[in-house]
């Protein structure tokens, strides 16, 4: 019945949004002479009208510089821009602030050539200063941004320099292969609007919600209007916008951009299903169906953009315990180190049935970490064994293990196998999928028990106490090159789960997969690069760190209006061209 | 006396439960996996020609699109006294007979099957069992500890009457859920989630002792006041022959009206655990395990028969309201 109040409450707010009457946005200003614009081949749209996209959450800030969750990077994406781009559809990397760029022969330099003339959403022009204030503020230790560990290349900050007024070098300490690819994402700031903070060492309390729309400006399509506390965030147009279509208009076409605060997947779906917002970022599968059968009665459009590149595993806790008093954990550790014991559980994993009953369908199977959303990186060779409880059973007798008289598993020690399975409470998909693995593993005689934690209680237990057996976790959805998955391979990596926190590497194969991932990150070409991931894959897939289960697919909607609609599987699925999104039907036919 | 006829239910239902392995069609935790979010299976007794049959059949469901539909090529009669798998009515005590079911590959889900395929009226009856258990167990241990102390209090009187009225207001003024909370989040992983949930039981029980020894005592006070519990402490009766034999049977009403309440309310504080996902595991089935998958949008939008736990938990409501009305006439009589 709690259900019912939100859906009230999102009944009022549109009604409330829809009488508003449009206040007068922002005019473009025309496109002055020498001013560098982008000028893209899309569909020529129309402009006006307000786009309402609900949010699961509210933004904590809108500070480009430490905003680490996904609802703030939601909204200050679209009022940021960076220097070079990732094409959420190529996946190439394209001219973004940067007109063009230069790679030095030893792979260490970078000269990126910027775009002359343009200004940031309050008029101020954009330069090089801007470009050296913007990573100085990144790499500054004291500002802490999530950010810099990424721009930490080879141990040393990378080197910005400013060559002229449009030109900035960046000089990296060693070779990195696919350097352009960091550009992506990384907000360029007004300097003149936050110098002053950066000095006074308070950059990183600037942009709050609460900030005054006038103390911000960006690069990005859209600017702060209206930030209303708990219930929604209002964008507006940037009149000064570096992006036009091939009639010369200046973009964006839509006038304003609404970010609702809903609280769930559940409440973002209702109010997307009742035309209250236009735009579905991403749905659940379950949702996603109810959605389709709904479909014909209300004027929306779906897309199932197939798999992601995020993976869903199982993984057992191979952590050091010598310093924990976990005598239980470490004596079950026993199993989990063995490569047969992992092996058996991976063969008995239904995960055609995980596809299916917790995904729907949408969703695919997996034997290793890149997901085949992810074209060029995938290690099409890896074998994909079918599911066979016979042949586990087998591998499990042949290291040792045997059954009582009643079914149940026993070690060499004649010792029974039974763990448990921590997941999130609130993600049904993971108890499910946990849920399912229980009822495989029983086919082996292992007694599985589910247990569901508070989001937090789990992640301390993964993170810090170690106290766990094994768990279902989701990783990836980044970027597609591999070296976004390095914090998760490299066996020092903060996302190295099952073995967290190693001075060197635990295992020989943790020692070849540290070589071949430092390797292919400073290898220039790309061909070697894959051969080198390839094997990184492989050795994965053998040694079964992590049991693979499956990459869900995208599922993304939007109202069946909305002109230049194409969602792609890197986030920001759906928003990612907001700029160049439109209403095909005038406002005044719409509500 | 009339009103015991409404007993009929209650005891009828705490039969069907009892028995909910022999009534159950299938094991309440075996997936059917081809079969997830199947609609309730119909009996037929015409068939798709418009014959007739005697007998009583079902068509399996195959998958179709989105949805299931019938494959009326085949029909399935209902029998009685199938084999299935193995259940337990009491521990040791095991059996393999089911009251009726289908050949395979049909299957006689009659409230359908959740996201699992597994059968729901199966879950029901199983997770019925469950949470009545639970809630018997906890109105016992609260109902015995509060008869004894609130029992105590009365007759006694003086200081063990204050300290044990003080005592019991303390345990009033807790808020058992967050007491649950914090004791289920106490507990260690690695505990069975069956004893965890009967130590909960034992929290249970044991934080509701308190109103039902307020009201014991209370009763023992007036009696012990009557001019014949006075005459029989004349004629040199013991103190603990007349607390059983003229004090004691004055509480039956309002103990029994007690157990009515304190039961369905303990069965929705179960509820309400497994709801939020802090009482039995899976895959055993409660009544608040099933209806926390309603939690969900999709399931509560898509699927109306997974209420099926829900209409099971007014049942056994409404059946312990009856007994709360059968001990309300039952203390009057008593008391005339």
């Amino acid at each position: 019945m709690t259900r019912r109040l939100p859906v009230i409450a999102a009944v009022a707010v549109a009604a409330l949004l829809s009488a508003l009457p449009l206040q007068a946005a922002p005019q473009p200003t025309p496109i002055a002479a020498g001013e560098e614009v982008l000028v893209q081949r899309h569909e020529v749209g129309v402009p006006g009208g307000r786009l309402i996209v609900a949010l699961r959450a509210e933004p904590r800030t809108l500070n480009p510089v430490v905003s680490a969750d996904l609802p703030s990077r939601e909204v200050i994406g679209r009022m940021t821009a960076d220097l070079i781009h990732i094409n959420r559809l190529t996946q190439a990397t394209e001219p973004s602030l940067a007109t063009a760029w230069t790679r030095s022969k030893d792979g260490r330099v970078y000269t990126l050539t910027l775009r002359k003339g343009i200004r940031f959403s309050d008029g101020d022009p954009f330069d090089a200063d801007d470009v050296v204030f913007s990573f100085r503020v990144l790499m500054d230790g004291r500002v802490a941004s999530p950010q810099r560990d990424l721009l930490i290349v080879g141990g040393k900050p990378i080197e910005v320099v400013k060559v002229g007024p449009h030109t900035v070098r960046f000089t990296l300490a060693e070779p990195y292969a696919a350097a352009e690819r960091l550009f992506d994402s990384i907000a360029i700031l007004p300097r003149h609007l936050l110098e002053r903070a950066y000095a006074d060492g308070t950059l990183q309390d600037a942009w709050t919600p609460r900030a005054a729309a006038a103390s911000m400006a960006g690069l990005g399509p859209y600017r702060l209007k209206e930030y209303v506390a708990g219930q929604r965030v209002v964008l507006e147009r940037n009149p000064y916008y570096w992006k036009a279509d091939s009639a010369k208009r200046r973009l964006p076409y839509i006038d304003e951009l609404v970010f609702l605060f809903t609280g769930t997947e559940d409440a973002q779906v209702i109010r997307f299903q009742n035309g209250e917002s236009d735009v579905l970022a991403r749905a659940g599968a379950d949702n996603f169906n109810l959605l389709v059968k709904d479909q014909a009665a209300r004027r929306y459009q779906l897309a199932d953009l197939g798999p992601s590149l995020e993976y869903y595993f199982l993984f057992f806790n191979l952590n050091d315990l010598s310093k924990k008093n976990l005598p239980e954990v470490a004596a079950r550790q026993r199993w989990f180190n063995d490569l047969a014991f992992r092996r058996a559980v991976s063969r008995a994993i239904d995960r055609e049935a995980i596809a299916r009953l917790v995904f729907r369908g949408r969703a695919v199977p997996l034997w290793g970490s890149v997901s085949p959303g992810n074209r060029l990186w995938v290690n099409t060779a890896l074998p994909h064994p079918a599911r066979s409880v016979a042949e586990a059973r087998a591998t499990l007798k042949a290291a040792g293990y045997s059954w009582r008289a009643d079914g149940a598993l026993l070690d060499a020690h004649g010792q029974r196998i039974e763990f448990t399975i921590v997941t999130s409470a609130t993600n049904p998909q993971r108890v499910e999928m946990a849920t399912l693995i229980q009822a495989d593993l029983k086919e082996l005689g292992i007694t599985v028990r589910v247990v569901p934690l508070e989001f937090r209680a789990l992640l301390d237990r993964v993170f810090e106490t170690f106290d766990y057996d094994a768990s279902v976790f989701g990783l990836g959805g980044g970027d597609a090159d591999p070296n976004a998955e390095l914090t998760v391979w490299l066996s020092n990596g903060t996302n190295h789960l099952w073995r967290l926190g190693q001075p060197a590497a635990a295992t020989p194969w943790e020692a070849a997969v540290d070589r071949l991932m430092q390797q292919q990150l400073v290898t220039l070409d790309m061909r070697e690069r894959k051969r080198l991931y390839d094997r990184v894959q492989a050795i994965v897939s053998e040694q079964l760190p992590f049991v693979f289960l499956v990459a869900p697919h995208i599922l993304v909607g939007a109202r069946a209006d909305l002109g230049n609609f194409q969602p792609a599987v890197l986030d920001h699925y759906t928003l990612w061209n907001v700029d160049q999104l439109y209403f095909k039907t005038p406002a005044s036919d719409r509500r | 006396m009339t009103r015991s006829i409404w007993l009929i239910p209650l005891v009828g239902l705490h039969l069907l439960i009892l028995l909910a392995g022999f009534v159950a069609p299938y094991d309440p935790t075996a997936q059917a996996r081809t079969i997830p979010f199947a609609p309730p299976v119909r009996p037929h007794l015409f068939d798709a020609a418009g014959t007739f049959h005697l007998r009583p059949f079902v068509y399996a469901v195959v998958p179709s699109g989105d949805g299931y539909v019938a494959d009326t090529s085949h029909r399935y009669p209902i029998r009685f006294f199938t084999r299935e798998s193995r259940y337990a009515i009491v521990p040791g005590l095991e059996n393999d007979i089911h009251l009726f079911g289908v050949d395979a590959p049909a299957r006689i889900s009659i409230f359908g099957t959740d996201g699992y395929g597994r059968d729901v009226l199966s879950r029901v009856l199983h997770g019925a069992r469950v949470s009545i258990i639970a809630g018997l167990l906890a109105t016992l241990c609260a109902l015995l500890a509060g008869t004894a102390l609130g029992t105590l209090a009365g007759f006694v009187g003086g200081a063990t009457d204050k300290v044990i009225m003080r005592a019991a207001d303390v345990f009033m003024a807790v808020p058992w859920i967050y007491l649950l909370f914090a004791v289920r989040a106490a507990l260690p992983l690695q505990i069975d989630t069956r004893a965890a949930f009967l130590l909960l039981v034992a929290v249970l029980g044991i934080v509701g002792w308190a109103r039902p020894s307020r009201l014991v005592r209370g009763i023992v006070l007036s009696a012990k006041e009557r001019t014949y519990v006075l005459a029989a402490e004349g004629f040199g009766a013991q103190p603990l022959y007349v607390l059983r034999r003229h004090v004691l049977p004055q509480t039956y009403g309002v103990v029994l009206t007690q157990a009515g309440l304190l039961v369905p309310q303990f069965i929705l504080a179960e509820v309400t655990l497994s709801f939020l996902g802090l009482g039995v595991g899976e895959p055993d089935a409660s009544l608040g395990s099933m209806l926390g998958t309603l939690q969900q949008y999709h399931v509560l939008a898509s699927y109306w028969w997974m209420f099926a736990p829900a209409v099971m938990l007014v049942l056994v409501a409404a059946a312990y309201h009856a007994l709360t009305s059968f001990g309300h006439e039952r203390a009057r009589l008593v008391a005339s």
